[in-house]
């Protein structure tokens, strides 16, 4: 393989480095605001890819470990004074817990109803969210203040906390691309490719699987408590099922198992949702014709299409 | 008043023939599920959707060409099952060579477009839809009084539930289909056209549906979510119950309604997560189902 640094190919480094150009440059142009919130979907898209691309496991619940990064965030912001950087740890760690628990749970069947068993727990999470006090049931966690980093920086300017946000998720997106390059990586690809051969190579698969779950959902529960700093609220709206198809969809558009392809379908799922949002169920609507679209003439997503015309995997 | 352990019998028991009409459309929608994977293997995630549609249709048959409940009960499950012969032509038939997560993921897509489309429609309050004259009132059981219409959806879709069992069980034709379930390719060589069973077989599927759909509208009134609400844990039934056997589906439908219906008495705030709660408990001891077969 063509690597130059830390395994990025030669076209990742350049798409890398145009993207963080773009991070650099797009707020100057876009608001940012919005920004925050394609980087805090894109990661939470990165960390589902991890799961679908590279371990061929489809979570249809995501978004309860995603939502319950918000919730404790939030909380932890609000109620404990925790700095800002513990809220988005604290997030994903509650949530990696879950996903373990959950996990261990989902990854004892395989294909379709590993996907039904993770969206019945999604929903199994979202009711516990409306019944616990913790979270404000339907008024949810408002007004939580944007604690400083370190308890010295303070966030209180978008420009800062966006800063914050970029830096998060280039953290997330480098540690995804290097489970994804890592012996353990390879084993999950393995996995992904034929389960039975890796289980008669001797790799204890459920383990991997295991791992690689509990990693992804800590990431979604940290891109989680981002978003609940920034927009200073948590809701029940991101535990729904609607907001784990949204994630599954966000995916599957930029290029299931490509690197960048989370990162494009969030810029384009959340730029459709703002332009759509005064139309209501319009945005149901059109995500429904995106997903049919994709699967039928589309598998590979834009960054896969891409990629494939370039010859080069991005 | 029977009294058991210290609880008074009636009300259990009246909660418990409640949960039974949600069991019986529990049992309806994971039949259809069971059947459609079985010979398609996929999972048909339109399904609550096309529930809904079947409503839907029943409602726009009785407004506006004063079609009563009746004849909707079989007109709605044609245009619907009709509906479901032309998706699986035009689209999932591309998909079978395909990884299954394809076919949920389509099957999602067309869950969104129908239910956004009917939400444009009727926005998000339901649509009244009065129970037929002929079922109104309610009838004595003994131990409680029940609403006519209600006890009218348990007794019917247990027949139909019988019914469709014995056709797959004991039918040429269902014998037909266990068989391409097995191995269509050899099947196909025996003269059988299976693309059109398969075709057949999801209008029917969906058909099923649409019809617990028309059934429900009196119950629930005709409501866009309605579909999406009540499909995951239609999904979680599938697990618990396992896709194996169309029996054990029917079962666990009847049974998870039962369950949450005396959950609703005895601890009202888990009635919601009780389904889910004993999913991961089969799931931890009997992984393949209740009535699945280890792969």
């Amino acid at each position: 393989m063509n690597t130059t640094i830390w395994g990025f190919s030669r076209p990742q480094v350049v798409a890398l480095l145009v993207m963080i150009a773009l991070f650099v440059v797009a707020p100057m142009v876009v608001y940012p605001v919005f920004l925050m919130k394609v980087l805090c979907f894109a990661l939470f898209a990165c960390a589902f890819n991890l799961l679908i691309g590279y371990a061929g496991l489809l979570s249809f619940g995501h978004s309860a470990y995603f939502g319950m990064g918000c919730y404790l965030a939030a909380y932890g912001a609000k109620h404990w004074g925790l700095s800002a950087e513990l809220c988005v740890l604290l997030g994903g760690s509650v949530a990696a817990v879950m996903g373990l628990v959950f996990g261990a749970i989902a990854i004892r069947r395989q294909g379709i109803y590993f996907s039904m068993i993770t969206l019945a727990l999604a929903q199994f999470t979202y009711f516990i969210c409306t019944q616990m006090s913790f979270t404000g049931g339907e008024d949810g966690i408002q007004q939580v203040p944007r604690p400083a980093v370190l308890g010295l920086l303070p966030l209180d300017n978008d420009m800062a906390i966006y800063w914050m946000v970029v830096g998060v998720f280039l953290l997330g997106f480098f540690g995804i691309f290097r489970i994804i390059h890592s012996p353990f990586g390879q084993v999950l690809k393995a996995i992904r490719e034929n389960e039975q051969r890796a289980i008669s190579l001797g790799y204890r698969v459920e383990q991997y699987k295991l791992m690689a779950f509990v990693l992804s959902t800590f990431i979604a529960g940290a891109a989680g408590g981002m978003k609940s700093l920034v927009f200073g609220i948590a809701t029940l709206s991101d535990v729904t099922w609607q907001a784990s198809g949204t994630i599954v969809l966000t995916t599957l558009l930029g290029g299931l198992g490509t690197i960048f392809g989370p990162v494009v379908g969030a810029v384009i799922v959340n730029t459709l949702e703002f332009y759509l949002a005064p139309f209501g169920s319009w945005v149901t609507i059109t995500q429904g014709v995106i997903f049919v679209a994709c699967v039928m003439v589309f598998r590979r997503g834009v960054i896969g299409e891409l990629g494939a015309k370039l010859k080069v995997a991005l | 008043m029977l009294m058991v352990f210290g609880y008074n019998l009636g009300p259990i028991l009246g909660q418990g023939v409640l949960g039974v009409v949600n069991g019986a459309f529990y049992a309806l929608l994971s039949l259809g599920l069971a059947v459609i994977f079985g010979l398609l293997n996929i999972i048909n995630f339109a399904h609550g959707a096309l529930y809904m549609l079947g409503a839907v249709v029943a409602w726009f048959l009785l407004n506006y060409l004063g079609i009563g409940y009746w004849p909707s009960l079989f007109i709605a499950p044609v245009i619907v099952g009709a509906f479901g012969v032309l998706l699986e032509r035009t689209m999932i038939s591309k998909l079978y060579k395909l990884d299954h997560l394809y076919g949920l993921l389509l099957t999602f897509g067309i869950a969104l477009i129908v239910e956004g489309l009917a939400r444009n429609q009727f926005g998000s309050s339901g649509l009244p839809y009065s129970v037929p004259e002929s079922l109104r009132g309610a009838t004595r059981l003994g131990f409680m009084i029940m609403p006519t219409y209600r006890l009218w959806v348990v007794v019917a879709s247990f027949v139909i539930c019988i019914t469709t069992w014995l056709v797959l069980e004991k039918t040429p034709i269902g014998a037909t289909l266990r068989a391409a379930t097995e191995n269509a390719a050899l099947v196909q060589s025996f003269g059988v056209n299976v693309p059109r069973l398969v075709m057949l077989t999801y209008g029917a599927g969906v058909a099923l549906a649409a019809l617990a759909g028309v059934m429900a509208a009196p119950v629930y009134s005709v409501n866009p979510n309605m579909g999406s609400d009540v499909i995951i844990v239609v999904f979680a039934v599938v697990v618990i119950g396992g896709m194996g056997s169309i029996l054990g589906s029917i079962l666990t439908g009847f049974g998870l309604g039962l369950l949450e219906g005396f959950t609703k008495f005895l601890y009202p705030e888990a009635s919601g997560v009780v389904v889910f709660v004993l999913m991961i408990v089969v799931l931890l001891t009997r992984p393949a189902g209740l009535f699945g077969k280890a792969s």
